[in-house]
């Protein structure tokens, strides 16, 4: 019995070690595994072109079996930053948190302050808000000022031969396999999506985006 | 026996009195209703084009990175960067510093971009991380930025058509194990 629980443990631990870092799935000790761990960032036009699409990825390499158990933390703020500038600091952010089931859209709007330390930028007339779907339920979508807003577990977009790169870097293999196997496929990520006109951000030209995660103090 | 139930149920009747005395307090104190958004929150985690921190940061360092704001990231880690791809890649020879990618960027030049991980999206242009004509225009969900990153990386001037190490450039995985959506939330249904 006792041998059976080392070996379990064991295999859990081997698993948890091999599938390790990617996109930024795990990628610093501070966060890997957390409800703050950002795997992901995609920034594309709309099916309206007008519009761009803000995806940010968090919670990554959940299985089938455990996604409908993984929630967004109340704690923790997700923070689009948008530099118009291109000084690389942001002039605008779209901010995301969760409550009760829904989640909270801010914004874009110009922050408090710019940097590591965010405040949440609330008014009346600024706020979007959408259920959280459930696993298993049917995408729910809400608008509100020409945006569209979603939060809820989807497939990992992200493909890649992680393991393959990483016995390369291991110097245990000397190149790819071909075909290669996808380390994430069949895994699931909570995601928050965002689509905005641009004309709220910037209007044309180029901007400079980010993602970040920040957690209450 | 009997006693006892009797007990257990006066308590539940306290009980239940009393929650609803609670929750009838509990109105009248707070007022207007609706979540609580104050308060600091104190960055953990950041990203913006795929893989940077895994690739190029050093271990001990990627937590420092993530709470290293763009605008000093590049002052921050662009030598550090350098040295890991010049490690990393052969197609960078530290004593040919002319060695470059399929941009024309040299280690210094390709790693000076790098650094500062920000995603430039264009407004205008299609939006793709490389899609043989637009470059770097943002980042679609088909867009098979691990294969771009290998090429820049591993290919050399030629990267695109002859690249120096041919092994390295694609990791053979060209796109997701689920079709995206047309219209939003774009993302695939969850497994």
């Amino acid at each position: 019995m006792k041998k059976t629980k080392i070996l379990i443990a064991t295999a859990i631990l081997g698993i948890a070690t091999f599938v390790a870092i990617a996109a930024d799935h795990i990628d610093a000790p501070a966060v890997q595994g957390g409800t703050s761990d950002i795997t992901d960032f995609y920034a594309f036009r709309g099916e309206n072109t007008s519009n761009l699409v803000l995806v940010a990825n968090v919670q990554g390499l959940l299985t089938p079996g455990n996604t409908a158990a993984a929630s967004f933390d109340e704690r923790v703020l997700l923070e689009f930053n948008i530099d118009t500038d291109g000084d690389n600091i942001e002039d605008l952010v779209i901010q995301a948190t969760p409550r009760d089931g829904k989640m909270y859209f801010f914004g874009p709007t110009g922050p408090t302050s710019t940097g590591l330390n965010s405040t949440i930028v609330s008014t009346t007339t600024n706020a979007g808000v959408v259920d959280i779907t459930n696993y298993g339920e049917t995408a729910m979508i809400e608008e509100f000022a020409g945006m569209k807003f979603f939060a809820g577990p989807r497939d990992d977009p992200f493909f890649f031969d992680f393991n393959k790169y990483t016995e390369i870097i291991a110097g245990d293999a000397t190149g790819f396999a071909n075909p290669g196997d996808d380390t994430f496929a069949g895994s699931n990520v909570l995601s928050v999506v965002v689509e905005v006109p641009k004309s709220m951000i910037g209007g044309s030209g180029t901007i400079n985006t980010w993602v970040e995660s920040k957690r209450k103090q | 026996m009997k006693f006892n139930n009797i007990k257990l149920f006066a308590v539940a009747i306290l009980a239940s009195m009393t929650a609803i005395n609670c929750s009838n307090d509990d109105d009248n104190v707070t007022g207007p209703t609706g979540p609580n958004f104050t308060g600091t929150y104190v960055q953990e985690d950041q990203m913006a084009r795929p893989a940077i921190n895994t690739v190029f940061v050093n271990d001990g360092m990627k937590d420092a990175f993530n709470t290293t704001t763009p605008s000093d990231m590049g002052a921050a880690f662009q030598a550090a960067f350098q040295t890991k791809l010049e490690t990393l890649s052969p197609a960078y020879d530290p004593a040919s510093p002319t060695d470059a990618n399929a941009l024309g960027f040299t280690a210094a030049q390709f790693t000076g971009v790098l650094a500062t991980d920000v995603l430039t999206v264009s407004l205008d242009a299609p939006t793709t991380f490389f899609d043989g004509t637009n470059i770097l225009t943002g980042r679609n969900l088909t867009d098979d930025v691990i294969d771009v990153e290998l090429i820049l990386i591993f290919g050399g001037e030629a990267g695109l058509t002859n690249p120096e190490n041919p092994g390295l450039v694609s990791d053979n995985v060209a796109s997701n194990d689920k079709e995206f959506l047309m219209s939003f939330p774009y993302l695939a249904s969850p497994w």
